[in-house]
């Protein structure tokens, strides 16, 4: 299914996709320093969604997705602060720990169903993130860790400036999507969507429906901690807050509204609406309701998210381009 | 612990305990008979609040008359709800589930924008006598939820026995197919399901207005534990919440006192897990009261 609307977007071949990587690379010359930091933001939500949408293909939609990017951070930023490992070591380091913890997590829930899944990953989520504010010793409370050290200068190039860092992160943000879409291709992939399809047909198959599941959380939550190594080393800082129920839904509301049936979804709803909630920061204080109601009409009106809208679109342009000429 | 302490804690716990399980029956009810979920549940508890506060503290309504009014306000949301968002998405868990955590965000600003941000509102105390016993005094105003709580419930279960709508509502939680085929209409069974469980929410919160300090994001404090109630009392039964209700109520209520709030939430949690790793479905299982 999903294979047959890619071939969609495919109009054109890769033209489009270069088009929008030489963009990128050129974007950052020209822009505002604070519209390059707006740019990098955009990488790790990508990342996070990306990811996201990976748990999301087992049906598991857990909510402990944004903690395991503060899991990275922490992890991340700790080894690079406490004890001296270097940044771009601390990084992948920081995403193992988040794959572990989402194990972790899963494991003991594996049994239960539905509701009491999604409720209990929230619950065990807030577990993590009240240890991090309980304990200033060594999480340092509610104002966090300050001071985690920028990545270093390698062969000249100093990647605590801020050019660097964004093609330091663009480079990862394509690497994560490359090894995602490697996966989701892939026969565990092909599993994963049997599974969120029909779990006893897949069971009967011969897949192993619990592995799959932890496998599917291990690998998001690698990736989900990678996006928080990405962000701790560049805010210099973390804390909590960062990493609460608000940020959760703002996830939710990104995967939604973009769609979550093809890979693309996901970057087309973090590249709308967080534009959108770049653009409505005049409006702070009623922000939250219009998000909070854009996810609930697209729910209700629009199942597959604004890509389902744009395959949808698509498939009507191709099919009137069809018959066009016979009508001539 | 000095005895007059633990009677205070007592006394605290109990009625958590009937605060928890006001709440968390209704979001039980409304899972059992939706197979929905409803993040949105503890702003349902936050709306009673406010409208308390609007009606009593700013309005000079008598106290009882804005409880009343916040049962009714809460019943009216609980329909909105059922009926805007739950019934176009039947059947549909994920996108009900998720599309009430939307709803988080949309009652949270409504409230922060006529009402105001942050600052929590006082709301002077109807009652001012105590309970004093063994040299405890326990605010007749903090225990005013329990008995309302007792009968509530109580009620809830003799109508879900007794009554004929309420056996209907069982038996759509039970098997809607089977439910619809003798003639039940399904839609107004949970159109009545949300409607009690917001009536529930509301006045539980309205009843604790007057305790719990008031902001728009209370909603979001008070679902967590509501949430854990339903999924260790078993999604759907009644009588499991309120048994997880006093649990937690009494497991929150004495860690906040000895040690802090945050700890109670981590310790609720862990318990939660552990529950659910030995028994999935809960403590009461699925089946419906």
């Amino acid at each position: 299914m999903s294979s047959h609307s890619l071939k969609k977007y495919k109009i054109g071949g890769l033209a489009p996709l270069i088009l929008v990587l030489s963009g990128l690379c050129l974007v950052p010359f020209f822009l505002r320093a604070y519209l390059v930091e707006v740019a990098m933001m955009y990488f790790i939500y990508i990342i996070l969604a990306q990811s996201y949408r990976l748990i999301v293909t087992v049906h598991d939609w857990q909510l402990y997705h944004i903690v395991l990017y503060g899991v990275g951070a922490y992890t991340s930023g700790m080894l690079a602060k406490n004890l001296g490992v270097p940044v771009f070591a601390a990084i992948p380091l920081g995403g193992a720990m988040a794959g572990l913890v989402g194990m972790a997590i899963t494991l003991p829930l594996l049994r239960t169903k539905g509701w009491g899944f999604y409720i209990a990953t929230y619950g065990l989520a807030e577990l993590i993130r009240l240890t991090w504010l309980k304990f200033r010793n060594p999480f340092g409370g509610s104002t966090g860790i300050i001071d985690i050290p920028w990545p270093p200068v390698i062969a000249g190039i100093d990647f605590s400036d801020r050019i660097p860092y964004y093609f330091f992160s663009l480079g990862v943000m394509l690497l994560v999507m490359l090894m995602l879409y490697r996966i989701e291709k892939s026969r565990i992939g092909d599993s994963f969507k049997a599974i969120s399809m029909d779990p006893e047909l897949a069971a009967s198959t011969g897949i192993n429906i619990p592995r799959h599941r932890l496998m599917a959380c291990a690998i998001g939550g690698f990736f989900a901690g990678v996006a928080g190594g990405l962000l701790v080393h560049r805010l210099g800082a973390v804390d909590p807050k960062l990493f609460n129920i608000t940020t959760t839904l703002y996830l939710l509301i990104w995967v939604v509204v973009g769609g979550t049936n093809t890979f693309w979804g996901p970057i087309i709803g973090v590249s709308v609406m967080h534009t959108l909630f770049e653009l409505s920061r005049p409006l702070i204080e009623i922000r939250p309701m219009f998000f909070g109601l854009s996810m609930v009409l697209v729910l209700i009106f629009l199942p597959g998210g604004l890509e389902g809208l744009i395959s949808k679109a698509v498939a009507r342009l191709q099919k009137r381009d069809r018959v066009a000429p016979v009508e001539t | 612990m000095s005895s007059q302490l633990l009677i205070q804690t007592i006394a605290n716990a109990i009625a958590a305990s009937g605060m928890l399980a006001l709440i968390a029956v209704g979001l039980t009810l409304a899972f059992g008979v939706m197979q929905m979920a409803n993040l949105a549940h503890g702003h349902f508890f936050m709306m009673g609040a406010y409208t308390v506060y609007a009606l009593y503290a700013l309005g000079g309504w008598p106290f009882w008359w804005a409880v009343a009014a916040a049962v009714a306000v809460g019943a009216v949301i609980g329909l909105i709800v059922e009926r805007g968002i739950f019934r176009p998405l039947q059947g549909d868990v994920v996108s009900g589930f998720i599309a009430t955590a939307g709803l988080m965000f949309v009652f949270e600003v409504l409230v922060g924008e006529i009402w105001g941000w942050g600052l929590s509102r006082p709301i002077p105390s109807p009652y001012m006598r105590a309970f004093r016993f063994m040299g405890a005094a326990v605010a007749f105003q903090r225990v005013l939820v329990i008995p309302f709580a007792i009968v509530s419930i109580g009620g809830l279960m003799f109508f879900m026995r007794r009554f004929r709508l309420g056996r209907a509502l069982r038996a759509v939680a039970q098997d809607p197919e089977a439910a619809a085929l003798q003639g039940i209409n399904i839609n107004r069974m949970t159109a009545l399901a949300m409607a009690i469980a917001g009536a529930y929410a509301g006045l539980a919160g309205g009843l604790m207005s007057t305790i719990y300090a008031i902001t728009p994001s209370l909603g979001g404090h008070i679902i967590l534990p509501a949430l854990i109630v339903v999924v260790v009392g078993g999604m759907g039964s009644i009588g499991g919440a309120t048994l997880a209700a006093v649990i937690f109520g009494f497991v929150m209520t004495f860690v906040t006192t000895l040690v802090d709030g945050v700890t109670a939430v981590m310790v609720s949690v862990t318990v939660m897990a552990v529950v659910l790793a030995i028994r999935p479905q809960g403590l009461m299982g699925r089946v419906i009261a």
